[in-house]
């Protein structure tokens, strides 16, 4: 089987991708020149000798050379046990799996929106090339792809929590109230704002490739030979257009998962989200190495799982391209 | 377009389509070097302003934007416009050393890559892929977590962060020269492969460098802003752009909106004109849409 023989050569490239991340990761936090221990003990520093630092340092192994260390932290990867978040008081697996699913219904939201608005607008914009919808919306994509994803966050903060208060201003639930009692409208009342920043700033990328690629397509000899029979522009996108411009939109959306990554983190931020971007945010700031490098391979894994999904859906739409190895 | 041209295809039409190209380009070329000293003005004046930027003046507390202050001022009566100025000097410093140890990184792996070929090149493109399927934010705080923060750190974790996609671009134009029929017979006429790198290579790449350079900037300098934003980059005594809108979002629930959108319009603003200049050096210098 073909598909076997690809899913096998992926599952080997992603093992191999995360061998070479945990070693990378772990050279560079074993060369930084923060000092564990230190960024342990934090504020209880005065309460501390340098007997009990000593006995912190040997209960966590910090005397032996990196290679020991990494094996140690390797095994204990093949586990599954990514070790112990320092700030959360928590195994490291337990808090991203906590604060992925809170991330998820954002990022998920956000993806969803951003992808059927961003094709929308560009099929739009592609039909309708150089009239002033075009050139707004051309006008639009241009801008938002270089705004700050925090800076927008900012500006629907200002509109419309402070301003017209029809938005809450932080967090994923209202305060003081227990989790069990969360309603989800509440939950959805609370996810609004940072769905739309993400959603906002995903749309310029595929409203530009899927106009231009929609331009290409309607310039092509067999939509002039469609247009002579007498079909409608509408008939021409609907018959003609849709299914050729929708694999690269697809792949672009699939692709843009790592960016939109990049993007919650900021987000959460601004939103004070409780999801996994923030506690990146949260593991740098506080020096949580257990819990950072556990994100930086989870993070890893999330985003080539959905290029790897894009992969195998494009193989699948599109009956020219096989997966493996044809000839 | 094709229509256009041959139906007036006389000699003076083309004549005058002719100097419509030329004034064109002359155009933008003269919009390059106005924004370039445009730019330039800004660093060098900001950052000598920054001692002033900094000057509280608590009579002023709070005000709206006004003609005496067209960004308004903030909660201590600093100048916003000022603070702006200054931060986004500091930024673009940042940015640019950034963009250019990243870019120096590219080139040089780009180079390597696609000369020595083989196993280096493997190795070197698996490096590539790896750079490329991390999320660029979580590596930024990674590294820049891992180089103790501060200007250091921004600094290396963005330049550390932006070098894959330029490597890649030079690898391919580097494979590509290599084999096209000048640069073989030259080696075949007895030169050197170093003197064939300087002649031929070189001067092929020097142009994609340099626009790669440019568009790099407003990546670098978002992602200074960003990283710089959530906390783990410059403190609040070097009031880069971040820093400004960090602290702007603590006063926000108060309804002082001008704290932040007016900084972040004006990094907004910055980082379009580097996306537009590079975009039309790359037009100028490509030899494919250099006549247009």
């Amino acid at each position: 089987m073909n598909i076997l023989r690809y899913l096998i050569k992926k599952l080997l490239r992603l093992i191999l991708l995360l061998f070479t991340i945990s070693v990378l990761s772990f050279t560079l936090v074993s060369l930084s020149p923060i000092d564990p221990v230190q960024a342990y003990v934090g504020a209880e520093m005065m309460r501390i000798g340098p007997e009990q630092r000593q006995r912190i340092a040997e209960r966590w192994g910090l005397n032996d050379p990196p290679v020991v260390r990494y094996m140690r932290w390797l095994s204990s990867l093949m586990r599954g046990d990514l070790g112990t978040s320092a700030i959360y008081n928590q195994p490291v697996s337990q808090v991203i799996r906590q604060r992925f699913f809170t991330s998820l219904g954002l990022m998920g939201t956000a993806w969803v929106l951003s992808g059927v608005l961003g094709f929308l607008l560009g099929v739009l914009s592609g039909a309708r090339a150089g009239s002033w919808v075009d050139q707004i919306i051309r006008f639009y994509a241009y801008l938002l792809a270089s705004t700050p994803a925090f800076w927008l966050a900012l500006l629907l903060l200002i509109v419309f929590a402070v301003f017209l208060k029809w938005a809450p201003v932080c967090c994923a639930t209202p305060p003081g109230v227990l989790p069990e009692q969360v309603t989800f409208a509440q939950r959805l009342h609370h996810l609004v704002l940072p769905a739309l920043t993400l959603s906002i700033i995903g749309i310029a990328n595929i409203t530009l490739h899927t106009r231009q690629k929609l331009i290409t397509i309607l310039n092509s000899d067999y939509i002039l030979f469609a247009r002579a029979q007498g079909e409608n522009l509408f008939g021409l996108i609907w018959h003609h257009g849709l299914r050729n411009i929708a694999l690269p939109a697809i792949t672009l959306q699939f692709a843009s998962i790592s960016e939109l990554f990049g993007g919650s983190v900021l987000a959460e931020q601004v939103f004070a989200y409780p999801g996994l971007g923030q506690a990146t945010v949260q593991a740098g700031l506080r020096s949580d190495v257990p819990l950072l490098l556990g994100i930086v391979l989870f993070s890893t894994l999330f985003v080539f799982t959905g290029n790897a999904l894009a992969d195998i859906l494009y193989h699948l739409i599109d009956p020219r391209i096989r997966l493996g190895v044809e000839s | 377009m094709n229509l256009e041209v041959s139906r007036s295809s006389t000699l003076w039409s083309r004549v005058g389509l002719a100097r419509q190209r030329v004034f064109d380009r002359r155009r933008q070329t003269l919009f390059l070097i106005v924004f370039c000293v445009l730019c330039l003005g800004v660093i060098l004046t900001g950052s000598a302003r920054a001692a002033v930027a900094n000057q509280t003046n608590l009579s002023e507390r709070n005000q709206a934007p006004s003609w005496a202050h067209p960004f308004g001022t903030d909660w201590l009566g600093r100048d916003m416009l000022l603070r702006t100025w200054s931060g986004l000097s500091l930024s673009l410093q940042v940015g640019f050393l950034a963009a250019l140890f990243s870019s120096l990184i590219g080139l040089l792996i780009g180079l390597t890559a696609a000369t020595l070929g083989g196993a280096v090149d493997a190795f070197f493109s698996w490096w590539i892929d790896v750079f490329l399927s991390l999320p660029h934010m979580v590596v930024l705080i990674l590294l820049a977590f891992v180089s103790g923060g501060g200007l250091n750190g921004v600094v290396i974790s963005v330049a550390l962060t932006h070098w894959p996609s330029l490597a890649r671009v030079i690898r391919a134009e580097v494979y590509q020269v290599r084999s096209a029929d000048y640069v073989q017979l030259s080696a075949k006429l007895g030169r050197s492969s170093f003197w064939v790198a300087r002649h031929h290579i070189l001067p092929h790449i020097w142009p994609q460098f340099l626009v790669g350079l440019i568009l790099l900037f407003p990546h670098a300098i978002l992602h200074e802003a960003g990283i710089t934003f959530i906390g783990i980059g410059l403190s609040p005594h070097q009031p880069a752009i971040g820093i400004i809108l960090a602290e702007s979002m603590r006063h926000l629930s108060t309804g002082y909106w001008w704290l932040a959108v007016l900084p972040g319009a004006a990094l907004l603003v910055m980082v379009k004109l580097f996306d537009i200049l590079g975009e039309n050096g790359r037009a100028l210098l490509d030899p494919r849409t250099a006549q247009e």
